[in-house]
């Protein structure tokens, strides 16, 4: 299949960031069920998963910059778009359900899960405006 | 924004690959425009009339001059 550059560089990122990620947060999760991590190591600890968290973004940010066909680069930023868009609302409806007690507390993290679900949303409103009639 | 990209396309018995690989772009932004889905920047508009060897007005309707429906 072919791939065009900035998306080929775009995995090339991506892939072996979320390979860490996985790597990183098993690794972590299973020192602090040990108990294993203490004081401030334990910081340093928990806040190494965003790393390649992080570096996703980046990659996407990369790659809106990298590529030069200005239509697939359109299409990637209405899909961050509607995946921004999404996280915010929820997030913001799910705030003020909790905020009246009506629903548990979720980690923030969620963000980001709820960001990676938007895109999955974006590209299938990007396919569907490609096949909608003029 | 209406245009005649398919038909002079075809003139020239080219693909929309041949297009696209002339232009620089992906297949899909030639079917995007051609299409009337997309409408391409200036340079773009440019680059596709440099191409054919003609203005961009004579391969792309203005919106201001096309029919209301």
């Amino acid at each position: 299949m072919h791939m065009n550059p900035a998306i080929r560089r775009y995995y090339s990122r991506v892939v072996p960031l979320s390979l860490v990620y996985a790597a990183l947060l098993v690794a972590i999760v299973a020192l602090f069920w040990r108990g294993a991590l203490h004081g401030p190591i334990a910081y340093v600890a928990a806040l190494l998963p965003a790393v390649p968290l992080i570096g996703t973004f980046v990659a996407l940010g990369r790659y809106m910059i990298e590529e030069t066909d200005e239509y697939l680069r359109m299409l990637m930023i209405r899909q961050s778009l509607i995946a921004s868009g999404f996280m915010v609302s929820v997030m913001t409806a799910w705030g003020f359900l909790e905020g009246f007690g009506l629903v548990p507390h979720i980690m923030a993290y969620y963000a980001a899960v709820l960001w990676f679900v938007g895109l999955w949303i974006g590209w299938g409103f990007n396919i569907v405006a490609m096949r909608r009639p003029v | 924004m209406k245009n005649c990209l398919k038909v002079l396309r075809a003139e020239r018995d080219w693909s929309q690959g041949d297009l696209a690989e002339r232009l620089e772009v992906s297949r899909q932004s030639v079917n995007a425009i051609e299409t009337g889905r997309y409408d391409p920047s200036l340079p773009l508009a440019f680059k596709i009339a440099e191409l054919f060897g003609l203005a961009i007005e004579d391969i792309f309707t203005s919106p201001s001059t096309e029919p209301v429906t």
